[in-house]
């Protein structure tokens, strides 16, 4: 299966060279360069997973993790940072991150994490639909 | 000078923090591209060993990224370095446009997280005062970080430094053209005993939105 993948980072070289990298490796990338960018496209595609760097000129990784969460709880977000402090790491787990990675990171250990974000996205979205389902099988009364 | 250190108080200690995080952030970013192209060369040479022919353009494309790398983080190394050295003489000649544009590189992680573009006026002659270089920077980044809150719609503050006389003005163009009380810039008496030992004066003009410092050609005696 081919994950798809959206990595967000105001470092442009960083997130072209990974992505780049993460291609090769069979994965559907899709960069943006600001938070809010992200945002647009989290609207318009879906995504199996979202690597998220904390630190962003405007809406900050924090900030926009909670937007994600907002606009669809069953995203999962890898965030990625450059100072990960004990505090930061609480908050964002707080938030609903589902990992945090620091910078540089190893391709294989994201890989990784990918993957299980991915499966675990999988598991949020069958339970969704079939609670929905059991909701329509009830409410029609058959 | 142990008086003068303790003029800073915390806010001194927080500010050499604050600086080193955002060094060691921005140092971390360089890292994390140079491992990228390391690990996408690495790629390269697993696909050329199952016999996958490699376009020379993209080894050239990563060799400039490394090697764009290694000249933004030796500036870093480099701002971070003159930073440190600032602590080593309580008084000393320094070029206030070398101390611009170190301040301007140390505030610029913080700057973009609000938005806000710095830049200093170019200029070849050094400007010599003597001062404390640690103080001086710490007066900067002070008067800096709160012109941020008054920035004006083009979201940029310029600094540059002229003499004047005998006096050396450093001016924080770029701000809300919104009047500015004095006290909104500098409310704490740690900031009014810094400008003291400084012997600096601050004054706002918000008719053409600019903040100026005024420091004699040899301050902090």
């Amino acid at each position: 299966m081919t994950e798809k993948i959206l990595l967000v980072d105001d470092e442009k070289d960083f997130v072209e060279t990974l992505a780049e990298r993460m291609r090769s490796r069979d994965m559907g990338v899709t960069t943006a360069t600001s938070a809010e960018d992200a945002l647009e496209m989290i609207g318009e595609q879906s995504f199996d997973a979202i690597v998220l760097d904390l630190q962003m000129p405007g809406m900050n990784g924090l900030e926009a993790l909670e937007a994600i969460k907002k606009k669809n709880p069953n995203l999962q977000v890898i965030l990625l940072t450059g100072q990960a402090t004990v505090e930061k790491g609480i908050q964002a787990m707080k938030l609903g991150a589902m990992d945090l990675l620091e910078k540089p990171a190893d391709i294989d250990t994201l890989t990784e994490k990918i993957k299980k974000a991915s499966a675990q996205k999988m598991v949020l979205v069958n339970a969704e639909t079939e609670k929905k389902l059991k909701d329509i099988m009830g409410g029609k009364g058959w | 000078m142990t008086d003068h250190w303790q003029t800073l108080g915390e806010e001194g200690i927080q500010f050499m923090g604050k600086m080193s995080a955002s060094i060691s952030h921005e140092l971390k970013n360089v890292l994390a591209i140079i491992n990228e192209n390391a690990g996408l060369l690495n790629d390269f040479c697993l696909m050329a060993e199952r016999g996958m022919e490699i376009d020379p353009e993209r080894l050239a494309r990563i060799s400039g990224n490394i090697a764009k790398q290694v000249k933004r983080g030796d500036q870093i190394l480099k701002n971070m370095n003159r930073f440190a050295h600032s602590t080593d003489h309580p008084l000393s000649t320094v070029d206030l446009h070398a101390t611009l544009a170190m301040v301007v590189k140390l505030a610029t992680r913080f700057a973009a997280n609000r938005v806000v573009t710095l830049t200093t006026t170019p200029t070849n002659k050094p400007l010599l005062i003597t001062s404390r270089p640690f103080l001086l920077a710490n007066l900067l980044w002070r008067c800096l970080d709160r012109s941020m809150n008054f920035v004006g719609t083009e979201k940029k503050i310029t600094l540059s430094a002229v003499t004047k006389g005998e006096q050396t003005l450093i001016i924080f163009n770029g701000l809300s053209d919104q009047p500015i009380e004095e006290p909104a810039i500098f409310p704490s008496q740690q900031d009014s005993d810094l400008l003291t030992i400084l012997q600096c004066t601050l004054t706002t003009a918000s008719a053409v939105g600019e903040l100026t410092l005024t420091l004699p050609q040899t301050t902090g005696n």
